[in-house]
């Protein structure tokens, strides 16, 4: 399921060519309604701003790549003491040959600054009316605790159509909590709190994995975001919280689904 | 010719054959483990091995030897030493016995990254080494701190030499406009040494002192800073990705230009805009290393910019390499097509570097294969591409001999077609999700064909290489004579004899006036 639609869209060139003036113009768009509450899913602008990048890449290769097969083609050296043809260049053409290059690379460099930047507000920029969880990494399991106190383990249950935070850290060593259908990840670390937010609208599980090499069992560390209908979610969350007053204080982190051994930790020296 | 002759060897050419074959073991080393990861890869679970430290071992052993024990040391030490004082018609480095002990160091340096195999807890801490791991891990980070001080030290003593050979070694009349673009490139690499390895020597003496001495710069809970080893090891690290790219790049002028018989096209816009401007920047990009990293927002979107203008003196470069292709005449040696395929290569692994400048696509892809892919075409492929090119280019003039030409073309198809199945397939399951640095993939069964696909690459890839290595080695040993100058190169090193006594020559050379090591027409 987290395959999801990436490899679809990479063929379909011209969708991403319209997402090129999309994400040139969603800055201007932004601004104009800036009073309405409107979510820019970043994982949807990651989508298009990526394809638009593979697509201006792929023309610069191409380019770049006939160019040479044409200058290899037709050198090849047909007698053995033949030298090379090439005409020499005058100052001019060698100030040309540098400037307008380095002018051309430049305007690219700077567009693509530009739409990432666009990209990074709506990475960083949480909507103010979402669900925040806090997140502990450690080896190697996604501990995750609600706003009430409820706890769960390497399940991240969440209502379809409000967007989650996590503020995360960790208890021993790095961790990254990726997300591949959400476009996301961000380092968790002891000592610090970092975030990432992403927007879950339909219910579903996507798989959560880590992304950072944190220790013997890294690959195995995973565990999923489990997105259900706004409904399901308050009834679970009701049982949650009745299961929680009943065990009196926010008790340990076993409330959620079944917890990943903690194989082979390797021992403090 | 006895082995104490060779151990005991100022001779810069010595000491750069010297360099060759310790880089060669260590990159034959170091290859065997990616074949032994593949192996391990091509089935979800265990396959060749049910423990995940021995992948982990394999995976910082492919890492640290391959950076560290063959690229650095065979582009600064071999290329550089082998090359250098023939291409500015010096008998020898400025400083000989420094020279010997850069390389003695660099022998110390590869035998204890090798003892890796035989020491109880070899080092599982991947070639970065971040803490906290590095200093909780059973493995032996010192082992790690250690090999990287020694090969540290191996490359600053070799800077300083360098620097101080083509400033004050130069032969009658070679100025600084015509110096070989293979020289200009090894001295800005030197220079980012000898700016940014204290800095790596720092980061990994700091997290053995605080795994052993007790110190606590890493450790929160004491007042540490799990990010600032970070900082200082990409401090490093990002510049050390030039100390490799610059000479290769440098190599790669030296073929095109001698098999294509063609000046290279625009020099002082490739002295001083690509390999100046590389220079300049290169301390300024590290944060993309550190994207997903917690890094401040305000680094992140700067370091991006400066990230994505790396593109200017790296595509001066490039519109230089096809110039010099135009209206040139092409002879397909060996050589020459490793070197095109570095430009096909080089191609593609910068392009798609372009998407990871930006730090909003990084999220996504960050610490993907998509990265790892990325990185091979650019460093890993590219870089070794460019040295089998060289060590093609220049064989006739350090052995005597001539290599096998249709061997040579083979094993060149076989690395070719390997190394773009493996690495293009990498790239495209890292979109779709595929983390790094795993040892098992049991959460992506979707990616299994992929991963056998990559497995069966890297094998055709391994043979490639393999058969390269044997044409050297039989080439050295029987090949037919080669004569002076094969390729017909106006460069200096080529108006000596093969291979070049002690002391390069009989008299020091004299250049004409309008000599410059791309007059080709002269002849």
């Amino acid at each position: 399921m987290h395959k999801q639609h990436v490899k679809g869209k990479m063929c379909r060139a011209s969708a991403a060519v319209c997402g090129a003036v999309l994400a040139a113009s969603s800055w201007a768009a932004e601004t104009a309604q800036s009073a309405a509450p409107k979510i820019n899913d970043p994982a949807r602008g990651w989508d298009s701003l990526w394809h638009e990048v593979i697509v201006d890449i792929t023309i610069i290769g191409i380019l770049f790549a006939v160019v040479t097969a044409w200058f290899v083609f037709t050198s090849r050296r047909t007698a053995g003491n033949q030298t090379g043809a090439s005409p020499k260049l005058s100052a001019a053409s060698a100030v040309g040959w540098t400037v307008l290059p380095i002018f051309i690379f430049l305007s690219i460099d700077l567009y693509t600054a530009a739409n990432g930047w666009v990209l990074w507000n709506h990475y960083r920029d949480v909507p103010a009316d979402r669900l925040e969880v806090k997140l502990e990494s450690g080896m190697y399991s996604w501990d995750y605790t609600y706003p009430n106190g409820v706890r769960t383990q390497n399940e991240l249950i969440v209502p379809a159509g409000k967007p989650v935070m996590l503020r995360m850290t960790s208890r021993d060593t790095l961790h990254s909590h990726y997300i591949p259908d959400f476009r996301v990840k961000e380092d968790s670390m002891p000592g610090r709190v970092t975030y990432l937010w992403f927007h879950p609208t339909k219910p579903g599980e996507h798989l959560v994995t880590c992304a950072e090499y944190c220790g013997v069992m890294h690959s195995y560390m995973a565990g999923r975001v489990i997105v259900k209908s706004a409904d399901e979610y308050a009834a679970w969350m009701k049982r949650e919280e009745t299961q929680l007053a009943a065990a009196g204080a926010p008790a340990a982190a076993e409330t959620g689904a079944p917890v990943a051994k903690p194989a082979a930790r390797p021992k403090k020296t | 010719m006895n082995l104490k002759e060779w151990i005991f060897t100022t001779d810069h050419k010595r000491v750069g054959i010297l360099y060759l074959i310790g880089s060669l073991a260590a990159f034959a080393v170091a290859g065997i483990m990616a074949l032994l990861m593949r192996a391990e890869l091509s089935t979800i679970g265990p396959t060749i091995t049910a423990n995940p430290t021995n992948y982990n071992v394999w995976l910082y052993t492919h890492g640290a030897v391959m950076i560290l024990g063959f690229q650095i040391p065979a582009l600064t030490g071999f290329f550089a030493n082998f090359c250098i004082p023939l291409m500015i018609g010096a008998k020898d480095v400025a400083f000989p016995r420094v020279n010997a002990l850069s390389v003695w160091l660099f022998y110390v340096g590869v035998i204890l990254a090798l003892a890796t195999f035989f020491i109880p807890d070899p080092p599982d801490i991947m070639w970065t080494g971040y803490p906290p791991y590095s200093t909780i891990t059973t493995g032996n980070t010192a082992m790690y701190s250690f090999t990287v001080l020694i090969l540290g030290f191996a490359s600053i003593i070799g800077g300083v030499n360098f620097l101080t050979t083509v400033a004050y070694m130069r032969a009658p009349g070679i100025t600084l406009n015509k110096l070989n673009i293979f020289v200009w490139c090894t001295l800005g690499a030197f220079v980012l040494q000898l700016i940014f390895v204290p800095v790596l020597g720092t980061a990994v003496s700091l997290i053995s002192m605080d795994k052993y001495l007790g110190t606590n710069f890493f450790d929160p809970a004491k007042g540490g800073d799990v990010l600032t080893y970070q900082n200082l090891f990409w401090f490093y690290s990002h510049p050390a990705v030039y100390v490799i790219f610059l000479p290769f790049i440098g190599v790669v002028f030296e073929v095109i230009s001698s098999h294509a018989r063609s000046a290279v096209f625009n020099y002082k816009m490739v002295v001083y805009g690509g390999i100046g401007g590389i220079v300049l920047l290169a301390g300024e990009v590290w944060v993309h290393h550190l994207y997903v990293s917690g890094m401040a927002d305000w680094l992140r979107i700067g370091q991006m910019v400066t990230t994505l203008m790396i593109s200017i003196p790296v595509g001066l470069m490039m519109i230089s390499l096809v110039g010099t292709l135009y209206k040139s005449s092409i002879a397909f040696t060996t050589p020459m097509l490793y070197a095109l395929g570095v430009v096909f290569l080089f191609l593609i692994g910068g392009l798609t570097g372009i998407p990871l400048a930006v730090p909003s696509l990084t999220l996504a892809v960050s610490d993907t294969y998509y990265v790892v892919g990325h990185f091979h075409y650019v460093m890993a492929v590219a870089g070794t591409f460019a040295i089998f090119a060289g060590i093609y280019h220049w064989f006739p003039k350090f052995s005597g001999r001539m290599y096998n030409e249709l061997w040579g073309k083979i094993g060149f198809w076989l690395t070719f077609i390997g190394s773009n199945v493996v690495f293009w397939t990498m790239m495209d399951i890292g979109v779709d999700g595929m983390p790094r640095r795993y040892y098992d993939y049991a959460h992506f069964p979707q990616f299994e064909s992929a991963h056998q696909l990559m497995t069966a690459g890297a094998v055709v890839l391994g043979l490639g290489f393999a058969i390269a290595v044997l044409n050297w080695i039989i080439g050295a040993m029987k090949g037919p004579p080669a004569g002076d100058n094969p390729w017909g190169s106006p460069s200096l090193e080529w108006t000596t004899v093969s291979p070049p006594p002690h002391g390069n020559w009989p008299s020091p050379p004299s250049v004409a006036d309008d000599w410059h090591p791309y007059s080709y027409r002269k002849g």
